[in-house]
């Protein structure tokens, strides 16, 4: 049996005259009751009529209606809404064998057509065959905006009669579409696809719905609340978005919605149409660190104006096993620090996460991350990676903590101009913590403020290889720009290497030793 | 990698830098100038070693930024990735004046298009490294020139081959340039 009151009468008739379906009437109605939208359109149909005729027993004054709003607007012009009723555009009559005959004039049939075991098959059958792993799903549904003008045109016809049924009832309290739908589609769903379905889940399936016939219900709305309209850049898409006439609704005052638009709405021919179900999983993570073996090989694709430098990189060779061990469209990958092209990393690397978007597969043991460790070690000999890990979003955040304050070592090959001695360059390795101020560099100053920056350098060691040559090992705070304490950068580095040693100086290769991030935890191999 | 004894190495500049020139500014004999172009757009400007200023000893008195009674260089500030707030100059803009101990000042020109990032302050307090070091230290001023004009500002300058050309041809026709 149905949940429903006595008030609830006057409404349903109303609302059956006008066209609606029996999920929406459910809805006008304050129906929080789930079960009763998973009725079946018959036998809600049949419920629903066997409702009404008896009330028409009881109330005897279905036909006794008083003139039609609209007739009474266009005659004197100031009705002042509620009291009276609409003209029934479309009559709903129960057909031969018990249903409705016509679309929704509401939900434009997302409720009446798609509300049912075959349509769940179909979403299902596109999520199986697109073979997620998941273990609990949400459904979201995507309607044209032309709905919330039809819901607003229907709330301003039985808005009287709700009242009636409760003072405290409003707009807000009508079950939205959203919610019927989700109340019956996504409960089948999760049992032919026998996952939970949950509000926050990971994996969503998304479905849309669009109905061009009546996209222009919503352009009246552009005169009327002008201000809730702006053109976007991008001039594919409409500027009726449904945050835009969510709001002008708000706005609209009734009277001249009325003025305006029909109430109850107008019927239409055809049903809306679904779009293509879309699947997506939220991003799963991994992470660990990195060496860099070649001079050749940037971190990041190195494109400029458009035209790609040097091939292959860092995050590439890393992210072409994981693209299809875990079956993902994309990634975005992410570092502590970074060094140039012609820089290597060697020691223990450096931390790297990377965030896999869309992953189809998820569950990995340990056996298999170490596999797919090992697969992209074999792929490269330009790169080698350690510590591979799945790691949570959160945990990411360690990575990049303390970048600042950290310490990295590096390995520097110099060049110096004047002859030098052994004895010449000790001098340097009694140097600790030496402060240094670092104008951005000019090579990075295209893309990065212009500031100076206080770094120290904590110490230093040398060895020497021929009177022009010499091996700086140095420790220093982490964001010190080494080849610009090294040759200056026209002085923009102070005190820079040249200057301590009396003599033009040159950075001729460069190398990370270590990178002093704890994160993520090692794995003993 | 194989190190060599060699005693020469190419320099930062030669390595992430293109030079080019514009001679004679603004019709005065040998007031060449040299920008220095980084593989970013970024340009650094530089006396070319032919600048008058730079020739046997000479020596400088000053070196002024400001330019007018109403624009100091000095006064330039930047903000943010993209250099807001910085002085835009066009080719002529003057960017220093440099007076000699013998009297005689010279005008250093910003030679390209671009906003004014910094000029060197360093040389105020020390003229002699304009003098030792003017392709390096010794740098006048860094403007970074417009993303989309970053490879037309420099199409009205020489290149170094120009420039050599330029200057051999002088010693020719004069004996004792400048």
């Amino acid at each position: 049996m149905l949940p429903l009151k006595e008030k609830d009468r006057p409404i349903i008739q109303k609302l059956l005259d006008a066209g609606c379906c029996g999920r929406c009437i459910l809805r006008f109605c304050c129906i929080g009751t789930q079960s009763a939208y998973r009725l079946s359109n018959e036998d809600l149909w049949k419920d629903l009529h066997a409702f009404v005729s008896n009330t028409e027993v009881a109330s005897q004054t279905p036909s006794d209606d008083p003139p039609s709003k609209r007739i009474k607007l266009d005659s004197d012009g100031k009705a002042d809404g509620g009291e009276t009723e609409g003209v029934p555009m479309v009559t709903a009559e129960p057909t031969a064998d018990g249903t409705e005959s016509s679309v929704c004039v509401v939900c434009l049939g997302v409720l009446q057509d798609f509300c049912n075991p075959s349509f769940t098959k179909k979403i299902s059958e596109v999520v199986k065959s697109e073979e997620y792993q998941f273990e609990s799903l949400v459904l979201s549904v995507s309607l044209p905006a032309q709905l919330l003008v039809r819901e607003h045109s229907c709330w301003l016809h039985i808005k009287k009669e709700v009242r009636e049924k409760s003072m405290c009832l409003d707009k807000e309290d009508v079950i939205q579409v959203k919610e019927a739908f989700k109340w019956t589609v996504q409960s089948m769903l999760s049992e032919t696809l026998g996952v939970p379905a949950v509000m926050k889940s990971p994996f969503e399936v998304a479905v849309g719905f669009i109905h061009p016939d009546t996209d222009a219900d919503c352009h009246f709305l552009a005169e009327a609340c002008s201000d809730c309209f702006h053109t976007s850049k991008n001039k594919e898409r409409s500027v009726f978005t449904r945050m835009a006439v969510v709001k002008a609704l708000e706005k609209i005052t009734d009277k001249k919605f009325l003025n305006e638009y029909p109430s109850p709405p107008a019927g239409v021919k055809t049903a809306c149409v679904a779009q293509e179900t879309t699947c997506l999983h939220l991003s799963t993570y991994v992470a660990g660190r990195y060496n860099k073996f070649s001079r050749t090989l940037p971190q990041t694709p190195w494109v400029i104006d458009g035209e790609r430098r040097m091939e292959s990189s860092v995050e590439e060779l890393i992210a072409a096993p994981l693209l299809t061990a875990f079956k993902c469209e994309s990634f975005n990958f992410s570092s502590s620090g970074r060094e140039d092209v012609d820089v290597r990393t060697l020691g223990n690397g450096r931390p790297f996460a990377m965030e896999l978007l869309n992953p189809h597969r998820l569950k990995f043991n340990k056996m298999e991350v170490r596999q797919l460790q090992e697969e992209i070690n074999q792929s490269s000999d330009k790169i080698r990676i350690r510590d591979l890990q799945l790691v949570t979003r959160e945990a990411m955040g360690h990575m990049k903590e303390g970048e600042e304050d950290k310490t990295k070592s590096y390995s520097a090959l110099i060049w110096s101009q004047k002859a030098i001695t052994e004895e010449d360059i000790e001098f340097i390795g009694n140097i600790k913590d030496l402060e240094i101020a670092q104008k951005t560099p000019l090579r990075v100053l295209h893309r990065r403020p212009l500031a100076v920056r206080q770094r120290v350098i904590h110490t230093m060691s040398t060895s020497h290889l021929n009177p022009h040559h010499f091996t700086l090992q140095l420790r220093t705070q982490a964001g010190t720009y080494i080849k610009e304490f090294v040759h200056g950068d026209f002085g923009r580095t102070k005190p820079n290497l040249g200057e301590l040693m009396k003599t033009e100086v040159d950075i001729l290769e460069l190398d990370v030793e270590s990178v002093d991030v704890d994160w993520p935890p090692a794995i003993p191999e | 990698m194989e190190i060599s004894e060699h005693k020469e190495a190419p320099s930062v500049i030669d390595r992430y830098y293109t030079r080019w020139y514009r001679t004679d500014l603004k019709g005065n004999a040998c007031e060449d100038h040299c920008v220095l172009q980084h593989s970013n757009r970024i340009c650094v400007i530089t006396l070319a070693e032919t600048h008058p200023i730079l020739q046997d000893g000479r020596s400088i008195k000053s070196i002024n930024y400001q330019i007018s009674a109403g624009c100091s260089r000095l006064k330039n500030k930047v903000s943010g990735k993209s250099k807001r707030g910085g002085q835009f100059l066009t080719e002529y803009a003057p960017l220093c004046r440099i007076m000699c101990t013998d009297g005689v000042e010279y005008t250093i020109f910003s030679c390209i298009r671009g906003r004014l990032v910094e000029v060197n302050e360093d040389i105020l307090k020390r003229p002699d490294l304009l003098l030792q070091k003017p392709s390096t230290e010794g740098y006048i001023a860094v403007i970074l020139p417009k993303f989309e004009e970053s490879k037309t500002v420099t199409e009205g300058l020489l290149s170094r081959a120009q420039y050599e050309e330029v200057v051999s041809k002088r010693a020719n026709q004069q004996p004792e340039p400048c």
